[in-house]
Parts: structure tokens; sequence; C-alpha cells
């Protein structure tokens, strides 16, 4: 698994740390799909604060992994997308509306506790 | 030191390291983080490009000078099925592979100049260049 993934608490995180192939990006899709059911989680980070390229293929990737984790009742929000990557992903028309962000994985983490003391249990919520 | 990379791109690990490489080289030529950003992303969107509709191709990334303007010049090249209609390929929103749509119109974006030829059955080569401000 080129992507650890950590379980906190009611929450997954996901921390990448290079690079990533597709077939890496599909990987982390698929463990992370599976492990909200595993271990019940009702979010996940995704960290991508290593990332220096995200490309439309990683953004549909990381789009599908937070419609397909609401889908099993868990919350994703990105965080660490860096400014030079962010200045490239709007040139590019890649603006992730659809997704949850936040500016680092604390406050990715206050988002997520935020919203389930908003929310209560993740039943048919739907929002972000 | 080369003033030139070449690869072959024929796997999604060859789109990583076409871009990476690629990154390299324009950084040699004293691109600002940002611009290095633009340019690895556009050598990404065309290395998919080719995987996904060719399968095989190749990537060339050069250092380049035109009068007093210095820069970086990427010609992505494949011998694939060719694209039947090039100004509908670049029109918003229209992709035939289920991706974003943003292959070739985002990187026309991404980058200075965009150019693009290719023919039904014989293949697609896209040529984008990036000046240094």
């Amino acid at each position: 698994m080129a992507v650890p993934i950590l379980k906190q608490g009611n929450y997954l995180i996901a921390s990448i740390q290079a690079a990533l192939t597709d077939a890496d990006l599909f990987e982390l899709r698929n463990a992370l799909v599976t492990q909200v059911g595993r271990f019940r989680s009702r979010g996940v980070v995704v960290d991508v604060t290593a990332l220096d390229v995200m490309d439309s293929f990683a953004a549909r990737t990381l789009r599908d992994i937070a419609q397909m984790t609401r889908l099993r009742g868990a919350e994703t929000v990105i965080v660490g997308i860096q400014p030079e990557v962010a200045f490239a992903m709007v040139q590019l028309g890649l603006t992730l509306e659809e997704v949850a962000t936040a500016l680092d994985l604390e406050e990715g983490l206050a988002y997520l506790r935020d919203r389930s003391k908003r929310t209560g249990p993740a039943i048919g919520s739907h929002g972000g | 030191m080369a003033d030139e990379v070449l690869m072959d791109v024929s796997s999604d690990a060859d789109i990583v390291t076409a871009r990476q490489k690629g990154r390299e080289l324009a950084g040699r030529a004293g691109f600002s983080v940002t611009d290095l950003t633009l340019i690895a992303t556009a050598i990404s969107e065309l290395a998919r490009n080719i995987v996904l509709y060719a399968k095989h191709g190749a990537i060339a990334v050069s250092l380049a000078e035109h009068g007093h303007r210095r820069g970086i010049v990427i010609v992505a090249h494949d011998e694939g099925p060719g694209i039947p209609d090039v100004s509908q390929a670049l029109q918003d929103g229209f992709s035939t592979s289920g991706g974003l749509g943003l292959g070739l119109r985002g990187t026309r974006r991404l980058m200075d100049e965009f150019d693009i030829v290719s023919e039904v059955g014989k293949g697609t080569t896209v040529t984008v260049k990036k000046w240094l401000r």
C-alpha cells in the first residue's frame, strides 16, 4: 500500500507521502471505502501536502473517494493542497467544488468534529 | 547537462516519471515553483492522453530559445487513433474517455503556447511551450 491509512478514533487519516500512480490512487480509493466499513469510521482525512502535482485524474479520484465514502456514511475532507498546486488546479479547471477541503490535518479534523456535532449520527447527511 | 529529455510513455508509472523528469529540466531553466507546477501538470495531462487513447507514445521536453526569450518546449507524440475533430476535443466539457474532459483544453490553459496536429489513423502530436517571465 503506497499510502498509509491511520485510524484515529472515528476517523481515518490517509497521508500521501510521494507522487502516486493511477494504480496507487485506485488502491487508496478502494482501501478507504473498505476501511470506512471495517472501522465504522465517520470521517476521512486525505492529506495531500506532499503532492506537487494534482492532475485531472488525481482530482477525479479524490472526488470519487469523497462521494463513495459519503455513500458509506463517512465524510471526507482533503487537506494540504499547496498554493502552487491550487493555482495549477484552477488554471486546469479542477475546482473540486463538491469536496470538502481544509488547510491542514488539524483543520481537517476540526472540520469533521464540528460537522458530526452539527449533524449527529451520519444518517443520510449530505452536505459539504 | 543534457538540454532535452525524451521519455517513452506507455504506463501510468511513466506518467509520473515524465512529469518528474520534465519538472527537473524546467527547474534548471529557472522557472518559479508555480510555473514548474503548471509545467508538471501539463506533462501529466499530455502523458495521460497518450496512455488513455494511444496506449504508447513519447514525450520530449527541451529547453528553448526564441530571440531574447528562454523557455521550455514539450512535445507529446503518439501513433494512436488520432482525433477526428480537434476543435471539438478542445471544447469545454468534451471528453470521450469518461475523464473530466479537461485534458487538452486544460493543458492549453496551463501553458503559453499550444499547438496540435492530429490525423485519424496516424496519430497525434501536441506541442506546448512556456516562456520564462
